[in-house]
C-alpha cells in the first residue's frame, strides 16, 4: 500500500513543477527598536551638523547647549517652579474635567431624561471651540489660576463625555438580553455588563483627554501668563534664547510621552481580556 | 401515540390563544400549547415562522410587541441563544456565575464547568474559547440555576458538524440529569428527531404538527423508523423528498 502511493508520487513529482515561494508582499519582520529610529537618526543629524558648524546657533543651537541651559536653569530654580506650576494646572484640569466627564456621561448614558437634559448641551458645548472661551472665562474668573484650570478641564470633559456616552449607550442589545435572562437587577447590570462594556470607549476618550489637557495648557501659558513652562518660553522668545525654548519644547515632550504612556499601560492592565481578541 | 410517564401530566409551560404581531403582520395566530413538566421538546418552522417570538415570548423578553393570550411558565428559566453570549471581559467562571448569588454561588459554578467538560478552565477568557466550548460553558451558565424550563434558540447552529454531535451527546445527558422541561428550537429536523420526546412544527403562527417520538435514547440518524418520523415532519413543512 506505502510503497504504491510513494511509487505514484515519484512519477507525478517528475512531470510536476517543483513548488517555489512566493514572493511576499508584506512588509515582513518589525525592526528591533523600530519607534526609537527615526528620532535618533534626526538627533544624530541634529549634533553632526551643530559640531560642523554649518546650523546657525541662534536658530538652532547644539543639544548640548540645550542640555547645558536646562541644567543652569534647574540647579537656579526657575525650572522646577514653572514645571511645578504648569503642571498643577495640568492635572486640576485634567481631574476636574475627567470627574466631570464621566459624571455626566453616566448620567446621560444610563437614563433617558438625564440623556435629554445633558447630550444636546454637551454637543452644543462642543462645537464651539474651547479656546474661543478664553476672553469670557477671564471676564468671568480673573486672569488667575482658576479660569486656566477651568479651560483645561472644558478641553478634558468634552473627548472623554463623548466616548463614554457612546460606550455606554451602544452597549450590544444581545447582552442587554441575556442581563435580563439572568434576572439581573438594574445595578447589577450596569455595574457587571454596562460599565466594563463601555470600558474601551473610555480609554479613548482618556487619550484624547490627556493630549487635549497638554495642549490647552501650552496655549493658555503663553498668552495669559505670569509663570509656568509657557510663560518660560514666552519670555524667551522676547529674548531670543531659543536654547530655552527648546528645553521647554523638550519638557512638554517628555510630559506629552510619559502621560501617554501611564494611560496606555493602564489601558492594557484594565483591558487585558482584549489582547484574546486581536489574536 | 404512546403515554408519557406520571411525572409529565403536571404542565410547566400553558399557552392559551397567544398572539403576537409585528406592524400589523400576525407572527404568532393563537396558540394553545401545553408542554409537562420535564419534556424534551423540540420547535421545527421555516426561517420566519414566529419560532423565535414564541421562545422570546415564553422567555418574557418580548418588550413592546403586540399581542394577547395567557401564558403560565415557571419561575427559574434559563435560556442558551446561538451565540454563546458570554460577556468577553469577565473570566469563563464569572461569566457562568452572572447573576448568581449565595456563598455556594462559586462552588456550583465550578460544578457546572466540569460538568460540561470545561473543569480546570474557569479562568479561561471567553475568546480563548472555541465555538463548541463557548456554547458548553453558555450551557453550564444556564444549568447552574437549576432552570424549570430550558429555552434554547438553536443553539448549534453555529457550530461544526463534529462538534454539534457531541454537543447533542451533552444536551441529552444534562437533560437527563438535571430533568428541566426544554424547548429546542431548531430548523434542523435532524437534529430535532435525534434529540428531542416530542417535536412541534410551527406553521404560518399555528402548531402544524405535534408529533411524539417515542424511541429510545441515544438514537442515531440512521435508524430506519426515525425516516417515518423525518417524512412526516418534512411534509409539515411543506418539503418533499425526492427518493427517485
Amino acid at each position: 500500500m506505502t510503497t504504491t502511493t510513494t511509487a505514484v508520487a515519484a512519477s507525478d513529482a517528475a512531470e510536476l513543477p517543483q513548488v517555489r515561494r512566493r514572493r511576499r508582499l508584506s512588509p515582513g519582520r518589525r525592526l528591533p527598536a523600530a519607534r526609537l529610529a527615526g528620532p535618533l537618526v534626526l538627533l544624530v543629524l541634529w549634533a553632526a551638523a551643530s559640531a560642523a558648524g554649518t546650523l546657525d546657533t541662534g536658530a538652532i543651537p547644539a543639544p548640548w547647549t540645550v542640555l547645558r541651559t536646562a541644567g543652569h536653569l534647574w540647579t537656579d530654580g526657575t525650572l522646577p517652579t514653572d514645571v511645578l506650576t504648569s503642571l498643577e494646572r495640568a492635572a486640576y484640569g485634567f481631574a476636574i474635567g475627567l470627574t466631570a466627564g464621566v459624571l455626566l456621561a453616566l448620567a446621560s448614558g444610563l437614563s433617558r431624561t438625564g440623556e435629554a437634559l445633558i447630550d444636546g448641551t454637551v454637543q452644543l458645548n462642543r462645537a464651539i471651540p474651547t479656546l474661543g472661551l478664553i476672553p469670557l472665562f477671564i471676564l468671568w474668573l480673573g486672569i488667575g489660576e482658576t479660569f486656566k484650570i477651568a479651560i483645561i478641564a472644558i478641553v478634558v470633559y468634552i473627548p472623554i463625555y463623548l466616548n463614554t456616552h457612546a460606550a455606554l449607550s451602544g452597549i450590544d442589545s444581545r447582552f442587554v438580553e441575556l442581563a435580563e435572562v439572568q434576572g439581573l437587577s438594574r445595578f447589577t447590570f450596569v455595574r457587571q455588563v454596562v460599565i466594563p462594556g463601555a470600558l474601551p470607549g473610555f480609554f479613548v476618550g482618556l487619550r484624547l483627554g490627556v493630549t487635549g489637557s497638554w495642549l490647552g495648557l501650552v496655549v493658555l501659558e503663553q498668552i495669559n501668563a505670569t509663570s509656568g513652562l509657557g510663560y518660560l518660553m514666552f519670555q524667551a522668545q522676547n529674548y531670543g534664547q531659543s536654547d530655552v525654548i527648546l528645553v521647554g519644547l523638550l519638557i512638554y515632550g517628555v510630559f506629552g510621552l510619559v502621560s501617554d504612556s501611564v494611560v496606555r499601560l493602564i489601558e492594557r492592565r484594565v483591558l487585558s481580556w482584549r489582547r484574546t481578541l486581536s489574536n | 401515540m404512546a403515554p408519557h410517564t406520571e411525572q409529565l401530566t403536571r404542565p410547566a409551560v400553558r399557552l392559551r390563544g397567544l398572539t403576537r404581531s409585528f406592524e400589523g403582520r400576525t407572527v404568532l395566530d393563537g396558540i394553545d400549547l401545553d408542554l409537562p413538566a420535564g419534556q424534551f421538546t423540540a420547535l421545527l418552522g421555516h426561517s420566519g415562522s414566529g419560532k423565535s417570538t414564541l421562545l422570546r415570548a415564553i422567555a418574557g423578553l418580548d418588550h413592546g410587541v403586540a399581542g394577547g393570550g395567557r401564558l403560565t411558565a415557571p419561575e427559574r428559566v434559563s435560556m442558551v441563544f446561538q451565540d454563546s453570549r458570554l460577556l468577553p471581559w469577565r473570566r469563563v467562571l464569572a461569566n457562568v456565575l452572572l447573576g448568581l448569588e449565595g456563598k455556594d454561588a462559586e462552588e456550583r459554578g465550578r460544578a457546572a464547568l466540569t460538568e460540561v467538560g470545561l473543569g480546570g478552565r474557569e479562568r479561561a477568557w471567553p475568546g480563548e474559547l472555541s465555538g463548541g466550548e463557548a456554547q458548553r460553558a453558555a450551557l453550564a451558565r444556564s444549568l447552574v440555576r437549576e432552570p424549570e424550563l430550558l429555552l434554547a434558540d438553536e443553539p448549534f447552529g453555529a457550530l461544526d458538524a463534529l462538534t454539534r454531535i457531541k454537543m447533542h451527546g451533552l444536551l441529552r445527558e444534562l437533560w437527563k440529569r438535571h430533568r428541566p422541561s426544554v424547548l429546542l428550537v431548531t430548523h434542523d429536523v435532524d437534529e430535532a428527531i435525534v434529540l428531542a420526546d416530542r417535536v412541534l412544527v410551527l406553521d404560518r403562527g399555528r402548531i402544524g404538527l405535534d408529533l411524539i417520538i417515542d424511541r429510545p435514547h441515544p438514537r442515531s440518524y440512521r435508524e430506519p423508523v426515525l425516516g417515518e418520523y423525518r417524512e412526516r415532519l418534512l411534509a409539515a413543512l411543506g418539503v418533499t423528498e425526492d427518493h427517485a
